[in-house]
């Protein structure tokens, strides 16, 4: 077979190299500061969890790691080199993005839109080359979409569409690789595949960091877990060092209780039991 | 229980490169197949749309005297100065225009519709044409320097006209990053509605110098010549090259603007300049012809339902079928009440008026990609 793993860097990183590393990163936005001194770090063969409440300031983490929100102060660096000496298109060969709510034409198919992610290796009067053709029908593969990648987009049930992006995202072959709650709304089989994906995904070498609102997801799961609270990683390590009781209740609430699996001992976060709830 | 086998039973077994070849590649007659039929069928429509007009010329002779033309064609027909002076002086350049014409405004509106991801945006619509009207008009009735460049400004004129018209409809529809739907085409209304009124005032008030711009309110090949034609075609072909350059990151620009900066594209400057080139194609369509409606809203979406929205076909398709249209509309407004003439942006009104309130109905304007 031609086609090389959809998730070998394409540019080497020397393994000692974080491919994230995020610095006092402090971010404005319409005058509010939503990053405040954000320290994260993430290595190859690394799959990180990033945790919080709403309005934490996680989506804006991952925007900033992708140079598309301008920094108040702090520095990101993608693969030891700062986000300011690569070049866009550089950028999106290191780094790929599946965001929360991403739109494509609901008539696309789904072998187009995966077709996408060859952009940024692709000049502007480029075609498509057989190296393209097969690394984006190695992305679908992975992704679990090859079944369905001459149907529309628009006749795809959630979890599906939600493979299609990630399938366009591997298509760009990035080191690192960014997704945003990509299990939102999915009914819990989908969810646990699209984790054992990103599982799989950082076995092979890739860095991979994802946002998450289920915290007994992302224990299962993640290798690490980052826990962002007003702006700041408030703690990050193993799951059962962060997702404790103390750590849960400051940056969530009183309505979050952490128990542990009977079998694996991994956290899980449930709805605390008080006085206004059933039994 | 589930059951393990039938689950696994539904993965088939199909390899990555057989994917590929399957989703992807698109035998080479089924790439140029279209585009050689589409064409095919502006010659036809083309050779079809001399042998038409008031001189009562038998279309076999209207034909050879062109093609006598030709170098090492001999076809020795004999017939009057005056035929051949109607075949190769009006009706040749009058046709060839309503191509140019009808190609550029397809293709603009398609150009637009890629930008803007809205299936509404076309020059008429989004005050683009009545902007370049205005253009054109001020460069009539100015003392511009006309000497031998004659028609040479007029484009130019349009061009300035066109693009304050479509950054106008752009900022004012921009709310943060997202540009909505329905408030650009009613910016673009508002706008060709303040262009217009003063073109008129122009008209009204400019004398004998604004005389020829009466005729292009409503749009109208009267006017065509070799020398409009002659000095148009570039601006058209330059604007059509550098549109159609950016075919494929037309297609990443159907996606969300966060998703196309995040494959590396730099979006803004893609908008700025695939929207001048189209601008300078409209543009230079308006100051040829004057105000020709709805050509750049029929033709891009028939082309997207026989042959899909990949912007590398439907470009080059939307041109040809765009130019066809045109000439057919053309001959459709010489004949309709002949030896009196219809305005040709009347006949296209008429077809593309009813084929907008059907894209309005039948596909909500905002879901519509």
């Amino acid at each position: 077979m031609t086609a090389a793993p959809a998730t070998a860097a394409p540019t080497t990183v020397a393994p000692t190299v974080p491919l994230l590393a995020t610095e006092d990163v402090c971010v404005d936005l319409d005058g509010q500061r939503v990053l405040d001194g954000a320290t994260l770090t993430l290595r190859a063969g690394e799959l990180l969890g990033l945790v919080g409440p709403n309005g934490a300031g996680k989506t804006t983490l991952l925007r900033a790691a992708t140079a598309r929100v301008p920094l108040a102060s702090g520095r990101v660096e993608v693969a030891g080199r700062p986000l300011h000496a690569l070049s866009p298109r550089a950028l999106a060969r290191l780094v790929a993005v599946v965001q929360q709510l991403p739109e494509a034409p609901t008539t696309m198919a789904v072998a187009e839109l995966v077709l996408l992610g060859r952009t940024p290796h692709l000049r502007l009067l480029g075609r498509e080359s057989a190296r393209d053709y097969a690394a984006a029908g190695e992305a679908m593969r992975r992704a679990g979409c090859a079944r369905f990648a001459g149907r529309a987009l628009g006749t795809l049930s959630g979890g599906e569409r939600r493979r299609a992006f990630v399938a366009r995202a591997l298509a760009q072959e990035p080191a690192l690789l960014l997704l945003d709650e990509p299990t939102a709304n999915l009914d819990p089989q989908a969810q646990g595949e699209i984790f054992a994906l990103l599982r799989e995904l950082a076995a092979d070498g890739a860095g991979v960091l994802v946002v998450v609102h289920d915290l007994t997801l992302a224990a299962a799961y993640c290798d690490r877990i980052a826990l962002l609270h007003s702006g700041r990683i408030v703690v990050a390590g193993a799951p059962e060092a962060v997702l404790t009781a103390e750590h849960v209740r400051r940056a969530y609430g009183d309505r979050v209780e952490v128990i542990r699996h009977p079998r694996s001992g991994a956290p899980l976060v449930v709805p605390a039991v008080l006085e206004d709830a059933r039994g | 229980m589930i059951d393990v086998a039938e689950v696994q039973g539904s993965e088939p077994s199909v390899r990555a490169p057989e994917i590929a070849a399957g989703a992807y590649r698109r035998s080479r007659l089924a790439v140029l197949g279209p585009l050689a039929l589409a064409a095919a069928l502006l010659v036809l429509v083309l050779g079809f749309a001399l042998t038409q007009g008031a001189a009562a010329i038998p279309p076999g002779t209207a034909l050879a005297l062109l093609v006598q033309r030709l170098p090492f064609v001999h076809l020795g027909v004999s017939a009057p100065d005056t035929w051949e002076r109607i075949v190769i002086d009006v009706r040749l350049p009058r046709v060839l225009a309503a191509a140019l014409v009808g190609g550029g405004l397809a293709f603009s509106g398609a150009a637009y519709q890629g930008v803007f991801r809205n299936p509404l945006a076309e020059p008429y619509l989004l005050g683009v044409a009545a902007g370049a009207a205005f253009g054109a008009a001020i460069a009539h009735v100015l003392p511009l320097p006309t000497g031998s460049y004659g028609f040479g400004w007029v484009p130019l004129c349009a061009f300035g006209g066109a693009a304050v018209a479509v950054l106008g409809a752009y900022l004012v529809a921009r709310a943060g990053a997202a540009v909505s739907n329905a408030t650009l085409i009613l910016a673009g209304v508002a706008i060709s509605a303040i262009f217009g009124s003063v073109t008129s005032f122009i008209l009204l008030t400019g004398g004998q110098r604004a005389q020829p711009v009466f005729a292009f309110l409503f749009g109208s090949f009267n006017t065509a010549s070799w020398e409009r034609l002659l000095i148009g075609a570039p601006y058209v072909v330059l604007g059509a090259l550098v549109v159609g350059a950016h075919g494929r990151i037309l297609n990443v620009l159907q996606l969300d603007e966060e998703q196309a900066a995040q494959l590396g594209v730099d979006v803004t400057r893609t908008k700025l300049i695939v929207l001048a080139a189209a601008s300078l194609v409209a543009a230079t369509a308006v100051a040829i012809a004057g105000v020709i409606g709805f050509v750049g809203l029929i033709v891009p979406h028939a082309v997207r339902m026989l042959f899909g929205g990949d912007y590398r076909r439907l470009l080059p398709l939307t041109a040809l079928l765009g130019a066809s249209f045109l000439v057919l509309a053309d001959v459709l407004s010489r004949s309709l009440l002949a030896p009196q003439e219809v305005p040709v942006g009347i006949v296209t009104a008429l077809t593309g008026a009813p084929f907008f309130l059907y894209l309005l109905r039948a596909r909500r304007v905002d879901g519509l990609r």
